[in-house]
C-alpha cells in the first residue's frame, strides 16, 4: 500500500478542515472495508486518510421526533442489534445482514455502503424506501439531500469538495407500516446483488388498502433507484398479490441493467419484477403485524 | 515515506506498543512486528476470513484495519484460544472431527467460531452456515467443519451446565 498520512480528529469542524485542506487529496475512513482494499490496490492513492470513528455526530443512533438519526460511521451489526430498527425499519436491518460476512459488518458503515455510491449497494434501497435523507457538513451551510439524489453515477456522489455525510436521518415510521429488502445472489451469503430491492408499505386502518408505498431498485441502473411512479400508483390500491405483480411489471420498465458477469440485462429486468412483487408482499405481511417466513441471508 | 507512530493496544490480555506506519494492516503488524503469525494472510481484500481476529469484541479481518487505528483497543488473536497449552474445545473438535486439511484458514475458523459460541452459544447448522460465510475453505467442503462447531457447541453447553 503507497504510503499516507492518518487523521482521526474528534471534532467534526475538524474533519471538515482537515478536508477542505487536503484539496481533493484526501479519503475519509469509516469501516474501511472499501477503502482499504481501493488502496492496496492503486485504485485510490489519497495522501491523507481522516479517520471519522472518532466523531460523535457520526457515531449517532438514536430516536427523537425527527425519527431515526444513523450516523454515517455506525457499522451494520449495530443496525441490526438494535430492537427497535429491526421491528420499525426492517428493510434497514434487513439489508445490514447481508452486506458481506459477519466479519465486515463488525466495520462496515452505513455512511461507508452510501459514499462509495455503488449501483447494487445493499443499504441504499433500503434507505430510499425509508425515505431517509442525507445530512451533509461541509465549509458552508449544511445541507439535506433524499437519499435517492444522492448518488449520481457509479462510484460518484452530490458531495462537494470539503463537505462530508454526517448522519442519514429516517422520518418515523408510520402506524400500519412495513417495510423490508431483499436480493438475488447465485450463492447463500457474501456476494454483490443482480437485483435488490426495497420497499416500504404504509396500509390504512382496515390494513387491506396501501396508503402509500416507497420502491427502490439496486443493481439495474447507473445508480439506486427510487420506482417513483410504481411507488406513487401503489396508493390507493388493495394491497393483494395482484397489485403486487402489477407494480412488479411497472418496475421492469423503468430499469436499465447492464449484462454481466452477474446476469444478462433480460435476466436482471425479470427478476426485477419477481422480487418488486415479493418484497411488496413482505412489506405489507410485515406492516399487518405478520411475521414472514424470511431469515436474512438464507433463502 | 510518512513518519512512523507508535501505537498501544491490549494484545492477548497484555499491553503492546510498537511503531509503524499508516499504511500497515493490522495484519501486517501482528504478523511482521508483533511475531504472532497464526493468523493468516489468505487474500487480502477481506474475502475469505483467514485473519480473523476479534477487535474489542467483534470478529473482524485484521487485512482490513490499518493497525493505527487500533489505538488503545483490545484485540484477541488465534494465539490467545489455548490455555496454557490445553487446546480449547473448538480446537479439540476441530481435531477430533478431522476439520482441516491443509489448515491455512483454521485460525480464521476457529477464531470466527468462538465470536459465534460467545453470542449464541446453541447455534443451530443454519446459524454457523450463515456465521461462517465470511470464512472460506478450499479443502474440507465445509460439513466437518460446521460439524466440529455443532460439538464444540455441545461440550461447551455440558461444561457449562456442569458448573
Amino acid at each position: 500500500m503507497h504510503a499516507f498520512e492518518y487523521s482521526a480528529p474528534h471534532s467534526l469542524s475538524d474533519a471538515v478542515s482537515l478536508l477542505s485542506q487536503a484539496n481533493g487529496n484526501a479519503k475519509l475512513l469509516a469501516g474501511g472495508t472499501d477503502l482499504i482494499d481501493q488502496m492496496r490496490t492503486g485504485r485510490f492513492r489519497p495522501a491523507l486518510v481522516i479517520d471519522v470513528k472518532k466523531l460523535a455526530e457520526l457515531n449517532l443512533l438514536e430516536f427523537d421526533s425527527d425519527g431515526l438519526h444513523v450516523g454515517a460511521a455506525v457499522t451494520c451489526y449495530r443496525i441490526y442489534d438494535e430492537p427497535d430498527i429491526a421491528n420499525d425499519y426492517t428493510a434497514l436491518a434487513d439489508a445490514c445482514h447481508i452486506i458481506g460476512g459477519v466479519q465486515i459488518q463488525s466495520r462496515a458503515s452505513m455512511g461507508g455502503n452510501l459514499c462509495n455510491s455503488g449501483p447494487a449497494a445493499d443499504s441504499t434501497p433500503a434507505m430510499i424506501a425509508l425515505g431517509g435523507h442525507c445530512v451533509i457538513v461541509g465549509p458552508g451551510e449544511t445541507r439535506q439531500v433524499p437519499v435517492e439524489d444522492f448518488c449520481t453515477a457509479p462510484g460518484k456522489n452530490v458531495l462537494e469538495r470539503g463537505e462530508l455525510l454526517a448522519e442519514i436521518l429516517f422520518p418515523p415510521r408510520p402506524a400500519n407500516s412495513g417495510s423490508h429488502y431483499r436480493r438475488l445472489i447465485p450463492r447463500n451469503e457474501m456476494d454483490i446483488a443482480v437485483v435488490g430491492v426495497g420497499a416500504s408499505v404504509e396500509l390504512d386502518e382496515d390494513k387491506q388498502t396501501i396508503k402509500s408505498a416507497r420502491v427502490a431498485l439496486g443493481a439495474v441502473a447507473p445508480t439506486p433507484l427510487f420506482a417513483k411512479d410504481v411507488s406513487e400508483s401503489l396508493a390507493g390500491k388493495s394491497a393483494t398479490d395482484e397489485t403486487f405483480a402489477a407494480a412488479g411489471e411497472a418496475a421492469r420498465q423503468i430499469v436499465s441493467p447492464i449484462d454481466d458477469m452477474r446476469g444478462t440485462a433480460d435476466y436482471r429486468k425479470h427478476i426485477t419484477g419477481v422480487l418488486v412483487k415479493r418484497v411488496l408482499a413482505a412489506a405489507t405481511a410485515r406492516a399487518r403485524g405478520e411475521t414472514i417466513n424470511y431469515k436474512a441471508g438464507r433463502d | 515515506m510518512s513518519d512512523k507512530q507508535v501505537i498501544s493496544f491490549e494484545l492477548n490480555g497484555e499491553c503492546v506498543e510498537f511503531l509503524c506506519e499508516p499504511r500497515q494492516t493490522l495484519l501486517e503488524v501482528l504478523r511482521d512486528t508483533l511475531h504472532l503469525t497464526g493468523s493468516k494472510e489468505g487474500c487480502s481484500n477481506g474475502n475469505c476470513g483467514a485473519c480473523t481476529v476479534l477487535l474489542d469484541g467483534r470478529p473482524v479481518v485484521s487485512c482490513l484495519v490499518l493497525a493505527v487505528e487500533c489505538e488503545d483497543a483490545r484485540v484477541r488473536t488465534i494465539e490467545s484460544v489455548a490455555c496454557d497449552g490445553a487446546l480449547d474445545e473448538v480446537q479439540s473438535a476441530f481435531l477430533e472431527g478431522a476439520a482441516l486439511q491443509c489448515g491455512i484458514c483454521t485460525p480464521g475458523f476457529i477464531v470466527q467460531a468462538e465470536a459465534l459460541l460467545d453470542a449464541n452459544p446453541n447455534p443451530s447448522e443454519d446459524d454457523i452456515r450463515f456465521y461462517l460465510a465470511g470464512n472460506l475453505c478450499r479443502c474440507t467442503g465445509y460439513d466437518k467443519i460446521v460439524r466440529a462447531v455443532q460439538s464444540a457447541a455441545e461440550k461447551r453447553r455440558e461444561a457449562t451446565a456442569a458448573g
